[in-house]
Parts: C-alpha cells; structure tokens; sequence
C-alpha cells in the first residue's frame, strides 16, 4: 500500500468514524439515560436524509440543514412522548419491541412516499468536488465537512451536558433520577428532550451524510447494524468508548477495503504455494476487501467473547 | 431403593380437557387439506405448518426465556441450506437419506450452529442479547454472499424432493404427501416443545426469564440456562427451515436475513409470545398476510406496521391474550354487557382504518403513477388528488375518525376496568367461600 493510498484511507474512515459516531452518540445517550437501546435510530438518520432531500428542493441545502434535523428530532420527541412512556412500564423487551416496529414502519412510509429506489439528493456546488489532491489521489470537500460538522457537534455536545444548566439536569438524571425529580425537574420531559435531541443528531447525520454517500431505503439498515456495534464495541453506555469505537469501525472498515490481499499472498510470501485442491481453499481464497463487511461484525462476536463490556465500558449489561 | 414406601397415593384424575385440545389439534392437521381443496389452500397450509414450528421455536426464546432474538433466522436459514445440500447428496446417491429425515439433518444443521454462536450470544440477556443477536444475524448474511461453494450466490442452492432413497415406498412428489409430512413434523414438534416448556429446564427458563438474580442464589447458571433452550429453539428452528427447503426446492441467500428474523418476531409477537399457543397463531397470520394480504394491497408492509406498533402498545400480549381476556370475561358471564362497547369499538376501527387506509393508497398510487393525471380510484369512488378540496376532505375524515375512535376507546376502557375488579371481586368472594 503506498503512502497517499494510506493516508486518503484513513482520512476516509475518519470521516465515515465521524459520521458513525453522530449517530452512535445520541444513542448512547438515550441507552445510557433511559436503558432503552433504540432501534430506530437508523431510521432517524434515514429520515434526516429524505427530509433533508426534499427540503433542500424548496429551500435549499444550508437552511435544510437546520431544518431537517429540527423536523425529525420533533416526530422523534413526539414518539416518545405517546408511544415508548406508554410501552416504559412493561419492561425493557416491549421498548425493543415498539422501537422495532417504528424502524418498521418508518422503512415502508419512506418506500410509500419516495419510491424503492435511491433518490437524486445531489451535493450543495460549495460542497462539490475536491477539496486538495494528495500525490494525485483527490480528497472530496462533502466528507472534509462531514468532519468539520461531526467534531462541531461533538464539542457543542461536550459544552452543553457539562457547562450549562440543562446539561447538569441530564446528567444527574442520568445517574439519579428521582433525586433530580424531588428537586422539582421534570424528568420524563427531560427524557423527551434527550430522545429528541438524540434523534435530531442522527437526522443532522443524515443530511450530510444522504448526499455523501446514498440516500436509499437500504441506508438505515445498512448503517444501523454497524452503530449496534458501535455501542457494544465501546462498551454500553459510554460516550467516549462510543468515539473511539466508531473511528475503529471508521478506519478499520475503509482500510478493509482497499487492501487487496488474501491469506493465499501471505502464505505465498512465506513460501508456501495454495491452489484450488487444498484445504480450505473457499476461506484462504477470500481477500480482506471481500472479508470487509464482516469484519464490525466479527469484531462484535470476538469483543463479547474477551471482553465483555466493552473498550471503555464500566459495567457488563 | 425401598419401593414399599414410594407407594404414596398421587390422586391424578385423567386430564380430559389436555386430550381433547390435542386430540383436536391432530384432527385439524389431518382433516384440513381435505375441507380446503384447492391447490392454493394446500400451499397455504403446507406453510403455515412449518411456520408454526419456527414461531414456536422462537418463542422458546422470546415467550419463554425473554429472550428478544433479531437474528432467527440465521438458525432456520442454515438448517434449510443444510437440508438442501443434504437433499442434493441424496439425490446423487451418495448419501441413503430419504426425504422424512432430511428435517432432521436440518435440526441437527441448527442445533449444531446455536451450540457456536449461542454460546457468545447467550453470555448476557435482555438488551445486549437482542444486539448481540442482531450482529450474528449481520455476519452470518454477509458471510453468506462470501462462500458462494455453499450459499449458492444470487441464484441459491436448488434441489428434487423427489429421488430414488425411499420411505416405505412414498416418492413426495405431490404437494399432499408433502403436506402430510409437514403435519406430522408440525404435531410432533407442537407436542416435544410444549412437553419442554414442562420440564424442570423449562420451568427454570422462565424462572430465568422472570428474576434471574433469584436464580443464581438458587444455585443455578442463568447462562447455561439460556444456552441449552438457546440449542434447543435452535434445533427446532433448523427443522423448520428445513421444510423450506423441501416445500420449495430452493433456497437462497435470503432466507438467513434480518428481514426474515424480523418478520419471526414480529408474528410470534402479534400470535402472542406469552402464551405457548400464541406463535400458532402468529404462524397463520403469517402465511395469510404475506401470501393473502399482499394480493389485497401492495401496501400491506404498512398496515402490519402499524398493527404492530398499537398491539406493543395496547395489547402487549398479542391476540393469545386478547382470546384469553375475552373467555374470562365470558367465563364470568360479563361479556354480555360488553357486547354494545365492543361494537362501537369495532364500528369506530373500522372507520379509522377506512381513513387511513384511504391516506396510505392515495400516496401509494401517487407514488407508482406520478406521471398519470392525479385521479386515484378507491372502493369504485373516483378521487382527484390534484385538487385542495379532496386533502382538506381527506384530513377532515381522517381527524373525525381519529376522534371517535379516541372517544369510543376511553369508554369502552372504562366498561372493561368496571367488568376486570368485579371479576377480581367475584375470584376473591369463591377464595373465601372456600
């Protein structure tokens, strides 16, 4: 691998860790808050995308920004408020499950009213094109501004839950709810706030990151089962295990796919010939580009064996 | 062992009501294809048979264990895949196998990948659980578009039910024998799962379920506990998958996705997952909605949806408990009072559902046909959705139904809550008459 290959990858997969990372941090912030792992999280981000596309149809890009992430975090508040305090006091499995169902239905509302197939959410012209050439390899300006945008967010995050007066609520919500109640806060509405919050993030993601890559109905499973990983590699709960587990997965993930190699090259460069006849030929055969959509997933299943909870997680689920 | 003193007197009346219920459940299996004749019920009942095996399997999990499994379908999708190959070899000859235990080689294809992946998978419970599941369900589809030499790629791994290695002579060729073989399994496997659910394992699963830190002071490993019924719904998982295979002769690459392990759930949950004959029924609404429902409307993905989400949150224990409510509220003789209530509560439904299924086929027709001339036909009515009046029409009707329904659902909770304490009083008068 050369160096401007190396060096445009990992600033690839910081990019994509960034992005992963906005929609693991809200929610790790509803799990951490509330105990329920929100399986529509993903779907937040697909709808941020859609909206975001066709609000920058009338508006523009920049105002959709805003605007989208401001919708989606409202329906996402508004589906807590009625429907997930309503399933709160069966238990932790009917939280999964109504969760589930709304990555449910929002997934076919978002077939019924933009069609099965990708929609042409195109890039903003300030946005469009390079943004500097390494060794003549190009680097895009849309994920320099992912970047930009996701370390934003993070700092904005980081001054609100520890420099003001909200963010103290929530955290001490967080680890002592009725202590928090007693002094007069209403809690289930902080709740609401945070599950808003936490769904306008993954929205905000999703109007930057539906026109990066691809704004398709595949989008929310496709990411959602990675950001699941996220969640546990960092160990539950953990904000920060949550950052450096998605620039793992970020970094890791487009690495993967650009080496070309198989174990079938490795074995060849220690001397030792593999052709179609021997043992395990399926498996050596197999190159890592191919292997990279597994590898979160293996990552997950090798973590949950060695370590269980988590990178920087405290505590085991 | 001394055995004159193991002669304490058990006083064991026979269980009537246990023969009949099974008695008739037999007799259903037996007698259905020859009530519904047609080729479509018979494709219809073949599913639903072993449909009712995997709901079942996975409410082992779910119902019993509580245990919210996304990734199901990897354990019913490997045993097909196994029953297939081991369907293939039999078929070249190199493998005595006839077709009635091939879903055998399929049970033991699952129970055999629930003993690798359900040992990292059951390690935690409740929420890490469902994750975990989730990232196995992930890996073993992506890996399945990695090793085409067994997944068969795109196209998928097809073969004959029909070979010479023979059973008493049956060949498996017509749909019925098939069917018949399905029954059997499905009886079988009803019967071997509820006698599960009766052991001490069993009992020990739902004591896991219910407190297992009450468990583990007992003496017992809630993981271990998970782990076996985790093998054991995978076993029975693997035998119903392997019926796909042999009801289709084909399967590919989809079969072990996160769609199909969602659409496990979702059913199991809707048939009811706290009472051990509610995936039955989850099984049936399965094979309807997909194969009867979708013929209705393209749309029906939508309505499941949103079923779904209201049985979370107003009935989470799916139509099981809906039937089981209702006979205790006939048993004591109150449903007669509530017959008005509920046909209100039915009467404002079925606007509610008139409206907003009016909503979701108007969009889906703009959807399909946006370059057509914005009429959209709906029960024989012309609309003309480029025109103000027909939204504003629309959303009146949908925001009256929206209320009535409301409306109608409070009172007809009030009645309920007043008709459940005097059932409670009732219980509480026979205890002390006791």
């Amino acid at each position: 691998m050369t160096t401007e290959a190396f060096v445009i990858s990992l600033l690839n997969g910081v990019s994509y860790g960034l992005l992963l990372f906005m929609l693991s941090s809200g929610l790790t912030l509803i799990f951490s808050m509330m105990g329920v792992l929100n399986f529509a999280h993903a779907s937040f981000y697909m709808l941020g995308a859609y909206v975001g596309y066709t609000v920058s149809g009338f508006v523009g890009f920049w105002p959709a920004l805003v605007l989208a992430p401001l919708a989606v975090g409202l329906l996402g508040a508004g589906f807590e408020r009625f429907a997930l305090r309503r399933v709160h006091k069966f238990g932790h499995v009917p939280e999964l499950l109504i969760t589930f169902g709304l990555s449910f239905v929002v997934l076919e509302l978002v077939q019924l009213v933009w069609g099965r197939s990708a929609v042409p959410y195109a890039l903003p012209p300030l946005l469009d094109g390079p943004l500097f050439t390494l060794f003549g390899t190009q680097f895009p300006r849309s994920r320099a501004f992912i970047m930009l945008v996701a370390v934003f967010m993070l700092v904005a995050l980081w001054l609100l839950l520890t420099r003001t007066r909200v963010g103290l609520v929530i955290q001490a919500a967080l680890t002592h709810p009725e202590m928090v109640e007693a002094l007069g806060h209403n809690v289930p509405r902080v709740l609401m706030m945070v599950f808003g919050g936490g769904a306008a993030l993954a929205a905000l993601a999703g109007v930057i990151g539906g026109n990066t890559y691809v704004t398709e109905p595949g989008m929310a499973n496709a990411v959602g089962a990675i950001v699941f990983v996220v969640v546990v590699v960092g160990g539950m709960g953990s904000l920060a295990g949550a950052f450096l587990a998605s620039l793992l997965i970020g970094v890791l993930q487009n690495f993967a796919v650009a080496l070309d190699y198989s174990m079938i090259d490795v074995l060849a460069q220690v001397g030792h010939q593999v052709g179609p006849g021997s043992a395990g030929y399926a498996l050596l055969k197999l190159k890592i580009s191919q292997v990279a959509p597994i590898l979160p997933f293996l990552l997950l299943v090798l973590m949950l064996v060695f370590r269980p909870r988590g990178l920087l997680g405290t505590r085991e689920g | 062992m001394n055995t004159s003193t193991a002669h304490s007197f058990h006083f064991k009346p026979y269980n009537v009501g246990r023969w009949v219920i099974w008695g008739g459940f037999a007799l259903l299996l037996i007698v259905a294809p020859q009530v519904f004749r047609s080729g479509l019920s018979l494709t219809l009942l073949s599913q639903m048979g072993y449909m009712v095996i995997i709901c079942l399997s996975y409410n082992l999990l779910l119902g019993q264990g509580g245990m919210l499994s996304f990734g199901h379908a990897v354990y019913t999708g490997l045993g097909a895949f196994f029953a297939v190959h081991a369907m293939n070899l039999a078929s070249s000859g190199s493998l005595p196998l006839p077709l009635p235990l091939i879903p055998l080689v399929g049970g033991l294809a699952g129970l055999g990948v629930a003993a690798l992946l359900g040992y990292p998978s059951t390690k935690k419970a409740g929420t890490p659980f469902a994750m975990i599941t989730l990232g196995v369900g992930e890996l073993v589809f992506a890996m399945s578009l990695m090793f085409p030499e067994f997944f068969g790629g795109e196209g998928g791994v097809s073969a004959n039910r029909v070979y010479d290695t023979r059973l008493f002579g049956i060949g498996f060729g017509p749909a019925t024998q098939v069917y018949y073989l399905i029954a059997f399994y499905t009886f079988v496997c009803t019967a071997a799962m509820f006698a599960f659910t009766r052991t001490p394992l069993g009992r020990m699963l739902n004591a896991v379920r219910d407190n297992p830190e009450r468990v583990e002071f007992v003496g017992y490993d809630t993981q271990r506990v998970r782990y076996l019924a985790f093998m054991i719904s995978g076993f029975f998982a693997g035998i119903g998958g392997a019926f796909v295979a042999i009801n289709f002769e084909i399967v590919t690459a989809e079969t072990v996705s996160a769609i199909r392990s969602g659409g496990y759930l979702l059913f199991t949950f809707l048939g009811g997952a706290t009472f051990f004959f509610g995936p039955i029924i989850g099984a049936v609404l399965l094979v309807m909605s997909s194969v009867l429902l979708s013929e209705i409307t393209p749309a029906w993905q939508i309505y499941l949806g949103f079923v779904f989400l209201f049985m979370v949150m107003y009935a989470p224990g799916g139509v099981a408990s809906l039937i089981m409510m209702n006979l205790r509220v006939a048993a004591f003789g109150k449903l007669g009072r509530l017959w008005t209530s509920y046909l209100a509560l039915g009467g404002a439904g079925a606007v509610l559902l008139a409206a907003l299924s009016l909503v979701v086929e108007i969009v889906y027709h703009l959807q399909l046909d946006s370059s057509g001339d914005g009429s959209v036909k709906f029960f024989g009515v012309m609309l003309n959705v480029s025109s103000v009046d027909v939204w504003v029409g629309i959303a009146l009707v949908v925001a009256t139904a929206l209320g009535l329904f409301e409306f109608v659902r409070r009172s007809f909770l009030h009645e309920w809550g007043e008709a459940q304490t005097e059932i409670e009083k009732e219980i509480k008068r026979r205890e002390a008459a006791l």
